[in-house]
């Protein structure tokens, strides 16, 4: 029997980005707050040292920092008829442990998803009619609008300090930024980071080819910076070892660069790390949470009743503790119904290598941020006539290397031999001349029938809890969108002078062992009912409203953009309903 | 104010222990942020004092494969002389050997090439089957000789057969070994020098990296340069203090 502890006003799973927002605006509103953690307390000055941050081997090969797949793995088929077998080692993605979350090891991209994306069927179905959507894809509106959002948005990026340029300010299109994004208020809190050889180059190459490029909006910031709560932050020093590391430099936003320094020293705020939370508990309705259940290190179970639980977890395990906890009806492929599951969703990643001569072209590709780069967005959303291409969706282009770590940074031209002195040639020839940027064209995942989550029926975590199974595959649309977008970029890097470009695009079958960016999605959606939808539009669930549920696994279909902005957005605009309805008078903000 | 049970008050610092018993231990944190000296882990360097998993036998024959795969030649020594062999014998020992972390929980079911390694058997499991099977088949073909005994170009005849899957290994997939092989000692070659592959970062200097340093703001507008900073490791940086 697990002890019973002290109630609290709010129990929160999960220390990342939105745990660390919503315990801030939650106790700035004089809430008494928990946060369970399964992870690690995590520390720049301890954890992510400058003097052996800067480790490839340690914290990108052997992921030091991740959450290790002993403690919890998923199985993986491409179909219903396959056999789920488990995730042994990381591939695909990577899945972020301790406090800070995914926050300690992102890049710092720091997007805004196109006001189209939020009504995206909506707006597909009046653009181009209901039978231009492939029949089995499942995408739907969000729920909430651009509109709802922008203010959101807004204090997240004041929040991280983000450097860019703004692209339109209240309807006024401004040079150098993304004419496609929305109205936005007011400029970035600081301007854009200087760009390397590479990134300025392709810059210089789209814009001769008629494109509007733009530097990526950037986490690593440009100088230093004091957010509004208070906190300072340092000016990004382009070493190369951003994504899957901790900053050193204090320079990337970060729960620990950004909130924690202020949270942690509020009487009505505590953390404990290194324990599992393993249910969410109901009351006998089924429709109320007392608390939640988790496990310390040791063992002990304990028990934490609260008024209010906020489920902050990774995208995966938001739905397996729904599953888990008996929330909500898991959603079944056959009939369409149950939305614990549905529309999970990923992100269709391609690029292409480019050869350059190296008596001419020095790259210095170890010079260079997480989110740095030059981008263009002419296709990405519906910014361009799908009409005659047959697909919908698409994703932003962009010459955004983050890094030229050696033991990843070893492209050569196809024809090399994989070993021995010629190997070795074509590694010291092409090191500093070539353009591989991974992730180049970042493209929309949209929702199918077919896709999905569910709990596996063989595979257990060390508790004995099934793993969460997925079933995913890549889809004819997507497929021809990577296609797309892997011209129109390798178009660019002959424009910029390679000599020999290599186009990869995405093709199926969805392969786990190839990392994809770590952008799972869906799963516990959003939407404006509950036939739709576990959330309402404020992530209320619509089964247990005093439960709200953050995060990606919100998004109903994934765009062709990085998340991070987009699950601070809606986490701001989840506390404010929060604090704002939600106290005044508990129960559900949207009456089905 | 209330009581977890074995809970103990540490200073001022707020952090008490849930318990004690395992490595990383429950905390509860609050009242600031906790910060401990001494808290760092900083690696160990390789510092070579003899075999730690390899037999004798077994590291004659891996350095031997390690310098075919990494010749010795105009560009950098070989991968004997850069440590490559030490390194994969230090990673054998270590969690990387034992497949530490990994989800090794059954039952091991073979499936599709996308859904991964499903292998029970350990890295260092793998060497030990290989590197013996190796021996075996380079003594049948080869007059009795071990492979690190074979002139170079019959080394190379080996390390072919084995990359294209025509010279089979007792009990063992040689283009799985190829690959696992293969891939551990271009990682030992190009990681930092502290682990024991890259000796005198000859691999960052071959390629133009100049390795652990922190701070590129007085480069980032120097486009198209050769950067003339002197190639440091993890060990020899500024900051340094182990």
């Amino acid at each position: 029997m697990p002890q019973k502890l002290p109630r609290k006003d709010v129990a929160i799973i999960g220390l990342g980005w939105t745990g660390s927002i919503l315990a801030n605006e939650l106790t700035d509103a004089g809430l008494d707050v928990v946060a369970v953690e399964r992870g690690p307390w995590r520390n720049t000055a301890t954890d992510f040292p400058i003097s052996y941050m800067q480790d490839e081997l340690r914290f990108r090969i052997q992921h030091e920092l991740f959450l290790q797949p002993s403690q919890n793995s998923v199985t993986f088929r491409h179909n219903a008829s396959q056999t789920a077998l488990p995730v042994r080692n990381w591939g695909a993605f990577m899945l972020g442990n301790g406090v800070g979350g995914a926050g300690v090891h992102w890049n710092g991209e720091t997007w805004r998803f196109l006001p189209s994306d939020f009504v995206l069927k909506s707006h597909l179905t009046q653009r181009y009619g209901a039978n231009f959507i492939p029949a089995d894809m499942t995408i739907q509106d969000w729920g909430v609008t651009w509109d709802d959002l922008e203010p959101h948005y807004d204090a997240f990026e004041y929040l991280c300090g983000t450097s860019g340029t703004a692209g339109n300010i209240n309807g006024k299109i401004q040079d150098g930024g993304n004419p496609f994004e929305g109205a936005r208020s007011r400029p970035y809190p600081t301007p854009a980071m200087k760009q390397g050889y590479g990134h300025a180059l392709f810059g210089e190459a789209a814009k001769q080819l008629g494109y509007k490029p733009f530097p990526q909006p950037s986490g690593n910031l440009s100088q230093a910076y004091i957010n509004p709560l208070g906190v300072q932050m340092g000016q990004c020093t382009f070493c190369g070892f951003c994504e899957w590391f901790g900053c050193a430099n204090y320079s990337k936003a970060s729960p620990q660069t950004t909130i924690l320094p202020v949270l942690m020293r509020k009487s009505n705020f505590e953390a404990r790390t290194e324990c599992e939370v393993m249910q969410i508990n109901l009351d006998r309705s089924r429709k109320r949470a007392t608390g939640i259940t988790y496990v310390d290190s040791s063992g002990e179970e304990w028990e934490q009743p609260a008024d209010l639980v906020l489920l902050c977890a990774f995208q995966l395990f938001n739905v397996q503790m729904l599953l888990h906890s008996g929330i909500g009806t898991p959603y079944d492929p056959q009939t369409g119904q149950g939305q614990i599951g549905r529309n999970f969703t990923h992100q269709t990643v391609s690029g292409a290598l480019g050869f350059f001569d190296k008596d001419k072209y020095n790259f210095n590709p170890f010079i260079s941020a997480g989110s740095i780069g030059m981008c263009i967005d002419e296709f990405n959303g519906d910014n361009f006539d799908h009409g005659p291409l047959g697909f919908v969706g698409g994703g932003y282009i962009g010459q955004v290397q983050t890094n030229g770590r050696p033991i990843q940074t070893t492209a050569v031209p196809p024809d090399t031999p994989a070993w021995g002195s010629k190997w070795k040639q074509a590694l010291k020839d092409n090191y500093l001349s070539n353009i591989n940027v991974g992730p180049a064209c970042h493209g929309s995942f949209y929702a199918y029938r077919d896709t999905y989550l569910d709990l596996d029926p063989t595979y257990k975590d060390r508790f004995g809890r099934p793993l969460m199974r997925l079933t995913i595959d890549l889809h004819d649309n997507e497929i021809k969108m990577s296609a797309f977008l892997t011209d129109k970029y390798a178009e660019i890097l002959q424009k910029m002078g390679a000599k020999q470009v290599v186009k990869q695009p995405r093709k199926g079958p969805y392969d786990i062992t190839q990392y994809q960016t770590s952008h799972l999605c869906g799963g516990a959606i959003m939407g404006d009912n509950p036939g739709n939808s576990a959330l309402n539009r404020y992530l209320q669930s619509w089964d247990v409203p005093n439960l709200f549920v953050q995060g990606a696994s919100a998004f109903p279909q994934n765009c062709g953009y990085n998340p991070t902005g987009t699950v601070g957005a809606l986490a701001y605009w989840s506390a404010a309903a929060i604090v704002s309805q939600y106290l005044k008078n508990p129960g559900p903000l949207v009456h089905a | 104010m209330y009581q977890l049970n074995r809970r103990q008050l540490l200073g001022s610092s707020a952090v008490w222990l849930l318990l004690s018993s395992s490595a990383v231990r429950a905390e509860i944190v609050k009242g600031g942020l906790p910060w401990k000296p001494g808290a760092a882990d900083p690696p160990n360097p390789v510092i070579f004092d003899g075999w730690k998993y390899f037999s004798p036998q077994e590291a004659a024959t891996v350095e031997a494969f390690v310098d075919r795969l990494i010749p010795s030649d105009d560009l950098s020594p070989g991968g004997k002389d850069c440590g490559c062999a030490v390194y994969i014998d230090r990673q054998l020992a270590g969690p990387y050997g034992r497949s530490e972390g990994y989800y090794m929980s059954g039952p091991f079911q073979t499936g599709t090439p996308q859904q991964g390694p499903q292998s029970s058997i350990t890295p260092a499991q793998q060497y030990r089957k290989a590197l013996a099977a190796l021996d075996t088949a380079c003594r049948t073909k080869y007059a009795g000789k071990p492979f690190a005994e074979l002139a170079s170009d019959q080394k190379d005849d080996v390390i072919k057969g084995l990359e294209d899957g025509s010279l089979k290994l007792d009990g063992v997939e040689s283009q799985d070994f190829f690959k696992l092989i293969l891939k551990d000692t271009q990682t030992g070659f190009l990681a930092d020098p502290i682990y024991g592959g890259n000796k005198d970062m000859a691999s960052w200097k071959m390629i133009g990296f100049p390795g652990a340093h922190y701070d590129y703001r007085d480069w980032i507008d120097r486009h198209n340069q050769t950067v003339t900073l002197p190639t440091i490791g993890i060990n020899n940086h500024p900051n340094w203090s182990p």
